[in-house]
């Protein structure tokens, strides 16, 4: 276990596990605690984690609904208006609207709105593009995308204390514990 | 990197090989997979590359035929006004099938054995479509004039026709290439990530951060991933259901004997799954050999492909059966010699492999030993392939070539010209997977992470370093 280099102002400290496991009860350790500003950082999903996290649920559901009935709409629209307003042609006396035949086309915009919304709404939510991160400057941090667990209580937690917080993590028994420079 | 401890494999029946070999944990498949990116390149790559960039140039010496002269450098003329383009367009979109069958379907029904043949099946999907995509592109005609096809407010005020089956084709199409885009782009993501933080090289190190956007692997990052995931998957189901039934429309909206059937979406459908999922074999079992990946696609994933190859390939032989059912039960003069025609006519011989590729070879795969037979599952798979495409030909040239009137008949045979433009997309289509192949994770890392804690044993997580 090294000692982690000071900074003025650090990110968080950090620290790494071996498995799940381990992670997980440092989790529920720390969250015992009274420790709130927590992140996990794993190289698999695991939902668990995310639950002992405390968090409960995802907006993207409804983002995707939102995506998939505003696709339908449009793709409904689009064709009813160009159909029946901008170029009405009768056609033998059929209807203007001929709605079962505009189906096909709301189906596939109501897909591809949707499934548009679920890769955005992911982005967005994950604030993702973010192509710099106080976390990648801890050097092990390359192994969470392998085999490694990592938990990181951030410095803007209440509890947060250079001192108690590290040697708290000590006493969980990590691989190691670094500070996070930010 | 492989643990010592010992790899339980209760979970799984014993008469059922595994779906990941023993011994491997989070950190040996992510090493296994990331080398085949990261290691030198082969030699055999370069030979493959290179045969399938010679194709490459054919195709393009085609279309620039093609762009130069119109589409009277094809065999296509009245009667058969429909031929190469629509047979290899459908041929082709049918293959796209099976990569978002693997990764959608099989994800929501729960096959784990999934996992290691999604990834280069999705890439497969978006390739296949690519080509697909070429055809209807090439064959209307005037190609740079093809934005037309799609709705756009334009000085002429002009508009689709909403009612045809080829505007929905336009939508069909275009939606589901750019869904199996996002599908494999979010899948690969995490992994894109993994390869960041093991690449060596400056420039990889960049490409692959740039790709990976950043991704943390947080719990927050992973828990929208897989809500993400999952939706696309829910959505991405009706969609290849609804592509190449929307592909049959083409066809089954016409009043041509032949093609004016209803049986057509779900054997279409069926066709599609049954023909992608041969091409996934063609393309899984060299793979595995060669990058040493018999770990992961293991006999287990080779009999399932196999048994789903047979269940789709008996559904499309039952389509078979109706047609000519329907053709004697309707009592239709045009449709009764429609399927004479076919079975006895100018294009006897056609048919007739069709049925030895499409239905009786596969009823090999009723024998386990040929089922875990890589040698043998490879060569089932092709027949299919080329069975499949004897069954656009069939259905395409067959209801066209003696419609209602005798006056009017013909023949149709595709010129040098056809064929070159058919064989250069498969070498755009080879082309596309070795570079794939060669630059990005032919199999989920993170997926398999996922799975190898699930099969072993907690020590075999407490990997040495």
């Amino acid at each position: 276990m090294s000692t982690p280099a000071t900074s003025k102002r650090p990110f968080a400290l950090m620290a790494e596990f071996r498995s799940s496991k381990e992670l997980l009860h440092a989790i529920r350790e720390a969250r015992g605690a009274g420790y709130t500003q927590l992140e996990a950082y794993t190289p698999y999903p695991i939902e668990e984690i995310w639950e002992e996290l405390g968090h409960h649920r995802s907006w993207l559901p409804l983002v995707v609904l939102i995506g998939g009935i505003f696709g339908a709409c449009f793709g409904f629209f689009m064709q009813y208006w160009v159909s029946v307003i901008n170029y009405p042609m009768n056609v033998g006396g059929r209807p203007l609207n001929s709605w079962v035949a505009f189906i096909p086309v709301t189906f596939e915009t109501t897909i591809l709105f949707a499934a548009g919304a679920a890769v955005l709404g992911m982005f967005a939510l994950n604030k993702l593009p973010m192509p710099y991160h106080p976390v990648f400057n801890v050097e092990r941090f390359a192994l969470a995308s392998r085999d490694r667990y990592f938990l990181a209580i951030a410095r803007w937690d209440p509890k947060y204390d250079r001192q108690a917080t590290e040697e708290f993590l000590h006493r969980l028994a990590p691989q190691e514990v670094s500070e996070v420079a930010s | 990197m492989k643990s010592s401890e010992g790899f339980q494999t209760s979970a799984v029946k014993p008469s059922q090989p595994p779906i990941v070999a023993p011994g491997h944990s989070p950190g040996s498949v992510t090493d296994q997979i990331t080398a085949v990116v990261l290691s030198e390149t082969p030699r055999w790559w370069w030979v493959a590359f290179g045969f399938s960039f010679l194709l490459v140039m054919v195709l393009l010496r085609a279309l620039t035929k093609l762009l130069f002269e119109g589409t009277g450098i094809w065999g296509l003329n009245i009667p058969v006004g429909w031929g190469f383009a629509i047979i290899n367009f459908v041929w082709w979109i049918g293959i796209g099938h099976a990569g978002t069958l693997i990764s959608a379907i099989l994800l929501l029904v729960r096959q784990e054995w999934r996992t290691s043949i999604n990834r280069f099946a999705e890439a497969m999907t978006l390739f296949a479509v690519a080509c697909a995509g070429i055809f209807p592109l090439i064959h209307v005609g005037r190609p740079w004039l093809a934005y037309w096809l799609l709705p756009y407010p334009n000085t002429m005020d002009l508009w689709p026709q909403f009612r045809s089956p080829l505007v929905w084709d336009v939508f069909a199409v275009s939606t589901y290439a750019t869904v199996s885009l996002l599908f494999w782009y979010v899948g690969l993501i995490p992994d894109m990530a993994t390869l960041r933080d093991r690449a060596q090289g400056q420039f990889a190190k960049i490409a692959y951060g740039f790709l990976s956007m950043g991704w943390r692997g947080s719990a927050t990052h992973w828990h929208n991933y897989e809500t993400a995931y999952l939706l696309l998957a829910g959505l991405a189901t009706p969609l290849v259901v609804s592509v190449h039934t929307v592909v049959s429309f083409d066809f089954a909206v016409a009043q041509l004997p032949g093609w004016h059937a209803t049986i057509f979406p779900p054997y279409f459908v069926a066709g599609a799954i049954f023909a992608g999922f041969a091409m996934v074999i063609t393309l899984a079992v060299p793979l595995r050999s060669l990058f040493g990946l018999k770990d992961f696609i293991t006999t287990r994933h080779l009999q399932n492909m196999g048994k789903i190859l047979l269940a789709t390939g008996l559904i499309v032989a039952y389509g078979y059966l109706v047609e000519i059912f329907m053709a004697w039960y309707s009592g239709n003069w045009f449709e009764q010699f429609m399927i004479l025609n076919r079975i006895q006519g100018p294009y006897q011989k056609q048919w007739m492999a069709l049925l030895l590729c499409n239905v009786l070879v596969p009823q090999l795969l009723w024998f386990r030993r040929v089922r875990s037979s890589p040698i043998l599952l490879f060569l089932v798979a092709m027949f299919v392939n080329v069975g499949m495409w004897l069954e656009r030909f069939v259905i395409v040239v067959t209801s066209l070539h003696r419609d209602f009137l005798p006056s009017s008949w013909g023949m149709y045979s595709g010129t040098v010209w056809d064929w070159a433009t058919f064989v250069g997309t498969i070498g755009l289509f080879l082309a596309l997977l070795f570079l794939f192949i060669r630059f990005l994770p032919i199999i989920s890392i993170f997926e398999m992470r996922t799975i190898v804690p699930k099969q072993a044993t907690d020590t075999t997580e407490e990997t040495a370093q």
